[in-house]
């Protein structure tokens, strides 16, 4: 009997099964990933700027993602009087939620076969995968909106709106970038993707087996501002207005505290982890490279993310109006002539 | 541009390596402060009592007005302090005590770790600066 993929309607109870362990691994992975995420970020910039991060909990501070996590906890949980109550509590968590929905359609690994069932190693292939991503990033800044709405604080307000102004102008321009992959793929599902990048680079087959056609080597353009504008998507340095320290104190986040705080920051890394995976999976062929296969998004999402830090611990932040330079007279009409240039290539 | 986001980058990362690192590590590694540093103050013993002559030179070159001294006259007819104190939540470490001091009665040691949880546990009287 050929293996059939599993499917509700040929193993219900198998399915189920299997939903559940895959997705309670890939959200434990996730979570953990979230908490150390954290000290790898404040050890790296600790050392590269001359100072030792935390060294005081656990061997290395290795125990500070506890900790922290403990200490906020316990902290007392303030609403501000005149907050709008409902979209102050509901705020954090539509940050949260989004950005861990995303990782449910990324690859990690191929397909096994178990019992004569064939079992995709991604929680869901959405045919409509990078689309659910744009969607989700952009429903994750409802978040951002509503906890600077809904604080009544002005320093709130003004991160919220600026990162409502930086998402618009940077979506646009992530988005056109990404067309041009799916003119190369043919596909939106992101399994189709991973598929689509396995051939030989080039037709050159002296390569070592385990280098593909990735995107990055057809689409090099497309990859430098997919990456620059996931990094205004997600708020990081250079581009992290929204909650400039300097300026507006701690922006959207200024009048949260408690498990609600801690959920910004959850968000905020989740959001790291889940944009370094889709750059992997879009640019990188995802688990496609020498090692087993999740072992190989790991260490490309990993990079990603160490990446970002290093970027934190070196630039400066942008000014508001070189942002929105960057964002609509650069790194727009970039995109567009990059979809045209693909499409001519394509065409000759 | 492109150029100077690479130097940039270059020189976070080489800030990476062990050598350029300059934290104490305090509690666990204590540095050595200087011979001159001024830390909390001693008093001079010299065979079985204190080199001070109560002159009252010291409380009076005293910025602060941290220091008070109160003397009287020993069997032996000599002149010394009844009471010596410092009160080291007045005191700016200056060291002119030790500079106005016409006999090198006090000094000032190295020792900085001087937090304490009481306010009178800041009132170092004359016992206690013999240590």
């Amino acid at each position: 009997m050929t293996p059939e993929l599993l499917s509700l309607s040929n193993a219900p109870g198998m399915f189920v099964a299997v939903m559940l362990v895959k997705i309670l691994a890939v959200f434990g992975v996730v979570m953990l990933m979230i908490a150390y995420a954290t000290w790898v970020e404040r050890k790296l910039i600790g050392h590269m700027q001359t100072r030792l991060g935390p060294t005081m909990t656990g061997p290395c501070g290795l125990l500070q993602p506890i900790a922290d996590g403990l200490k906020l906890f316990f902290k007392e949980d303030i609403i501000p009087a005149q907050a709008s109550k409902l979209s102050f509590v509901l705020a954090p968590m539509m940050m949260v939620v989004p950005a861990l929905v995303t990782v449910a359609i990324i690859p990690f690994g191929r397909d096994i076969t178990l019992l004569g069932y064939i079992i995709p190693m991604q929680i869901a292939d959405l045919n409509v995968g990078v689309l659910f991503i744009l969607a989700m990033a952009g429903l994750g800044v409802y978040g951002v909106v509503l906890a600077g709405w809904s604080s009544n604080s002005k320093y709130a307000l003004l991160g919220g709106i600026r990162s409502t102004a930086q998402v618009i102008s940077y979506e646009l321009a992530a988005g056109m970038v990404i067309v041009a992959i799916f003119m190369l793929s043919g596909t939106l599902s992101m399994r189709g993707l991973v598929e689509a990048q396995q051939g030989p680079l080039w037709g050159i087959t002296s390569l070592p087996a385990w280098i593909h056609n990735w995107y990055i080597f057809s689409q090099p353009l497309a990859f430098g501002i997919f990456v620059i504008c996931s990094l205004a998507e997600i708020n990081r340095t250079p581009f992290d207005l929204p909650e400039a320290e300097t300026e507006l104190v701690s922006g959207f986040a200024t009048e949260y505290s408690s498990m609600k705080y801690a959920l910004f920051f959850m968000a905020e890394y989740a959001n790291m982890i889940v944009l370094s995976a889709v750059i992997s999976t879009l640019f990188l062929g995802g688990w496609d490279g020498p090692f087993w296969g999740a072992l190989n998004l790991f260490i490309k999402v990993v990079g990603f993310m160490m990446f970002f830090m290093w970027i934190r611990a070196t630039w400066p932040r942008v000014r508001y109006d070189q942002l929105m330079f960057l964002g609509w007279k650069i790194f727009i009409p970039l995109a567009m002539l990059n979809i045209v240039v693909t499409a001519l290539l394509i065409l000759l | 541009m492109f150029k100077e986001f690479a130097q940039g980058l270059w020189i976070t990362f080489k800030h990476l390596s062990p050598k350029y690192r300059t934290t104490v590590e305090y509690p666990k590694q204590r540095l050595q402060p200087s011979e001159r540093f001024r830390g909390l103050h001693r008093l001079v013993l010299q065979h079985d009592r204190e080199k001070c002559v109560g002159c009252y030179l010291c409380p009076t070159v005293c910025p602060a007005k941290c220091i008070t001294v109160e003397t009287a006259e020993n069997d032996k007819g000599e002149k010394y302090p009844k009471v010596y104190k410092i009160d080291l939540l007045r005191c700016i470490f200056c060291g002119y005590c030790v500079e106005a001091c016409p006999v090198e009665a006090i000094e000032m040691t190295g020792n900085y770790e001087l937090a304490n949880y009481k306010r009178e546990d800041f009132e170092f009287t004359k016992e206690r600066l013999l240590k």
